[in-house]
């Protein structure tokens, strides 16, 4: 009789898997995306398809250069990895933006590491920092939301001009970001309350702001990331160190000089910082193991984002606070350890009581 | 209790126990022949004392412990040796191991037994040793000797004797049923043994998935003073005595300490009753209550076996399998080990039997960590397995010690939610192997570097003497010293 099948255990399972994971990311993206394709129109949607295409077609042609199983290309890394890559790149950009972007974060980003599971930055990021730095033109030139139907919009074949003709943008059709805007606004020596009198709090909350394609809509990010939390998909620590961290810097930076530096609830409201805090800084792969760690990694996060809108040249930072945290993964994880039972800190074995040692007096000859 | 030390980590796993705790421990019919290994337990092999061909009767001995670490074994019923070499071994590899045949004559004559009138007026050592000639080990699946734990008593301290009647191995339901149906018994166990160590109270913890043997054990313990019934939360790895003793005392055993070092001695339920029945009737260790469960059984239920028993007759006692299962178990589904055949038998430490149907059981197949560090939040002893597996797999042993290896309990939550389904456990069973491995070499390098220092010292003395006898004949024959010496 030969009934092996599995040989060592334990034989139970709490039947999660990767692919479960990855799907219940990409759910909870879905709304926020359905958002931004409605609000930016036909371009919006041939870049996010391209993008999650090509992110497909190359972790396909990596695995097949690296021996491994297609079958990998179902556990939805690839798929989640252009998507994300998708919703933070400037919703009408040109076609070999997203299919050159998707090749990097998957070829270079994920695979030149060893795949799945053994890259140190995060890929979607990577890309979207390559990409800014190569074609800061492309990169910063911004679509105002013009939803599907509404006159303003491209129709299909407007779109498909866009998106792979390069058809020139009308300047009534693009504007800068919330972030762009207080940046230019700001060097022309004009202080904060005055440029931010015309910002809509609700057009930013809602997503109806000129912006990357699924960064904007704020609400629905917040709720598809409050669901992963629900689902403990993804650990509370790293959204709630970085987005308190940013709160709390923007509070100080205000007291200081409110002409100069915006509120904390106009950093939360504007560019990547909610997206990145639920659904980028939270990649598995590339953040701490550790409670602690993930504390410090989302605090770094947040205060390296905080640097760079107020005082680097770029007027948005979440993706570098990101990777410059991914680097400091492997720091983190080394000497951020969970103390082991029966250890100290330093995991040094604990000190047995004294008296254990003692014999009773009964047993003294 | 308000305790703030509670256990970090640990699981939820499905209990899968209801149908087997409903139903009474049933008696098994006698087997013709059961099949006996001499190593049941932790620690070296029994010596054979009886030979093929000679009758026993009930309870005899059949082979005696060599060592103080070792455990005799006993004649489970009354009948002929037949054999004693190689027979089945409940082991995943399908190899023999040496133990008795006995064809059972189905008369049941006991053997003589002989047993204190008042336990409590014996001294402890002579009732430790009573258990130690009872066979008696650890029930709850460590098989690890329990006198040896009893002898604690006069070299330690020990304030509480915790009886461990967590039972959170999902689909066991043994100890629910002997706690529910024998609570006095397991009562005048715990008070034996807390006679024997001299302990201050006794503490009984059950997990609060089992309120009934909760209130069977509060009955049996109302007589009594000093006698604490707790529940626990249920919470798998809550049987183990380390998270056991911390949910209960707040305190922690020291990293490679015992239990004794924070004054606890744990002791199973099985265990406690085993050892009230040697002490209070002087009967050995020869059967015990075995769950048999799993999907592909007909009536799970719990049966008390003889030890030896193959394991087909209890499962034909629970109504037989419905269907072919993927894999046979002996012990729970966490920590269990798979067994080869339906023809090996129950030994002392077999607390269940599991017949799994394949929806029961895990994805074969794993994938690449995503270091999504699910398994660092379930593992109860505060380690990174992820870490530990992918030292392991580097073959860097030193470096998984390093990241927590030498702490791990191997109880199987880190492989038990990981999405990845990375078989961390064997990782972890293969790395304690190896790290073993390497310790008994490098003591035996360590011993043989002394013998050859030893044999070069004493070689070397030996010339000294010679070389000094010699020269004292030459100088007592006054001769030239110029001859060659060597």
């Amino acid at each position: 009789m030969s009934l092996q099948s599995v040989v060592g255990g334990p034989f139970a399972h709490d039947r999660s898997s990767v692919d479960r994971i990855m799907l219940h990311v990409c759910l909870a993206l879905t709304p926020a995306t359905a958002w931004g394709l409605y609000l930016f129109g036909w371009p919006a949607i041939n870049l996010w398809l391209l993008t999650c295409a090509s992110a497909l077609a190359t972790e396909a042609l990596c695995l097949y250069l690296n021996g491994h199983p297609q079958r990998r290309l179902l556990d939805g890394s690839a798929l989640l990895t252009g998507w994300l890559l998708a919703l933070s790149l400037p919703p009408w950009a040109p076609w070999w933006i997203a299919v050159g972007g998707a090749a990097f974060a998957i070829g270079i980003g994920k695979h030149l590491y060893g795949g799945v599971g053994q890259n140190i930055f995060n890929p979607a990021m990577l890309a979207r920092v390559a990409l800014l730095i190569a074609f800061p033109l492309q990169m910063t030139t911004w679509a105002l939301p013009n939803p599907l139907g509404s006159a303003a919009a491209p129709d299909f074949f407007e779109g498909l001009a866009i998106t792979f003709a390069g058809a020139p943008l009308a300047d009534g059709l693009t504007g800068a970001t919330a972030l762009g805007h207080l940046q230019t606004e700001l060097t022309l020596s004009r202080a904060v309350p005055e440029i931010l009198a015309e910002f809509s709090w609700l057009d930013a909350f809602l997503g109806r702001t000129p912006g990357s394609l699924g960064e904007t809509a704020e609400l629905l990010i917040l709720l598809g990331g409050l669901w992963l939390l629900a689902l403990r998909i993804i650990h509370w620590e790293i959204p709630l160190a970085m987005l308190a961290t940013v709160l709390v810097l923007a509070l100080v930076a205000q007291q200081v000089n409110p002409g100069r530096y915006p509120s904390g609830l106009f950093h939360w409201l504007s560019g990547g910082l909610l997206l990145g805090a639920f659904f980028i800084a939270t990649d598995p792969v590339t953040s701490p193991i550790t409670r602690g760690g993930r504390l410090l990694f989302g605090l770094g996060c947040g205060a390296v984002a905080f640097v760079i809108r107020s005082w680097g040249s770029f007027p948005e930072g979440v993706a570098f606070a990101v990777l410059f945290m991914n680097a400091l993964t492997p720091l983190i994880d080394r000497y951020w350890r969970p103390r082991a039972y029966g250890r100290n800190g330093r995991g040094n074995p604990l000190v047995p009581a004294k008296w254990t040692a003692q014999v009773k007096e009964v047993d003294k000859v | 209790m308000f305790n703030l030390a509670r256990i970090s980590g640990g699981i939820h796993p499905a209990g899968h126990k209801d149908r087997s705790a409903a139903l009474s421990i049933a008696p098994l019919p006698l087997a013709p022949r059961l099949f006996l290994p001499l190593r049941q337990h932790a620690g070296a092999e029994a010596l054979p004392l009886v030979r093929p061909g000679d009758r026993v009767l009930k309870g005899e001995l059949l082979a005696a412990s060599p060592s103080e670490v070792s455990a005799p074994i006993h004649a489970p019923t009354s009948g002929r040796i037949l054999d004693l070499g190689p027979i089945p071994a409940p082991h995943p590899s399908g190899l023999t191991v040496n133990g008795y045949v006995l064809e059972v004559d189905g008369d049941e004559r006991w053997i003589d037994l002989d047993a204190p009138a008042d336990p409590f007026a014996v001294a402890p050592t002579e009732l430790a040793n009573r258990v130690a000639a009872a066979g008696v080990v650890g029930l709850g699946g460590a098989i690890f000797p329990a006198a040896v734990k009893l002898k604690q008593g006069t070299r330690h301290e020990i304030k509480t004797v915790l009886v461990n009647g967590s039972e959170c191995e999902p689909y066991l339901t043994c100890d629910d049923r002997l706690m529910r149906e024998r609570a006095e018994a397991v009562v005048d166990g715990a008070r034996l043994i807390q006679h024997i160590l001299r302990a201050y109270s006794i503490v009984i913890a059950i997990e609060d998935n089992k309120p009934a043997a909760l209130a069977a054990m509060r009955a049996a313990a109302e007589p009594y003073g000093a006698i604490e019934v707790v529940a626990v939360p249920a919470l798998y790895p809550m049987g183990s005595a380390k998270q056991l003793i911390r949910e209960v005392t707040g305190r922690e055993v020291p990293a490679g300490g015992r239990s004794t070092d924070v004054g606890v001695l744990v002791h199973n339920v099985g265990t406690v009753y085993a050892i009230q029945q040697a002490l209070r009737h002087g009967r050995p260790l020869i059967s015990r209550v075995v769950t048999v469960a799993g999907s592909c059984v007909t009536n799970p239920r719990n049966v008390e076996a003889l030890i030896g028993t193959p394991i087909q007759a209890l499962f034909d006692a629970c109504g037989g399998l419905s269907k072919t299962p993927r894999q046979l178990i002996m012990g729970g589904p966490m920590m269990g080990t798979v067994l080869p055949s339906y023809e090996v038998p129950v030994i002392k430490g077999a607390t269940g039997l599991l017949a799994l149907d394949a929806h029961e059981l895990p994805r074969a197949e794993a994938s690449p960590c995503i270091r999504c560090a699910r398994c660092v939040d379930a593992c109860p002893m505060g380690l990174t397995p992820l870490e530990m597996a992918a030292h392991t797999r580097a073959e860097d042993l030193d470096g998984a010690m390093q990241a927590g290896l030498r702490d791990c309990i191997l109880c199987g939550c880190c492989s038990y939610v990981c999405p990845s389904h990375i078989p961390l456990v064997r990782y972890f069973q293969y790395a304690t192997g190896k790290a073993d491995e390497r310790r008994s070499a490098s003591r035996k390098m360590e011993h043989i570097k002394q013998m050859t220092e030893a044999r070069a010292a004493r070689l070397a003395e030996e010339e000294a003497a010679k070389a000094a006898a010699k020269a004292a004949k030459k100088r007592k024959a006054a001769k030239p010293a110029d001859e060659v010496e060597s």
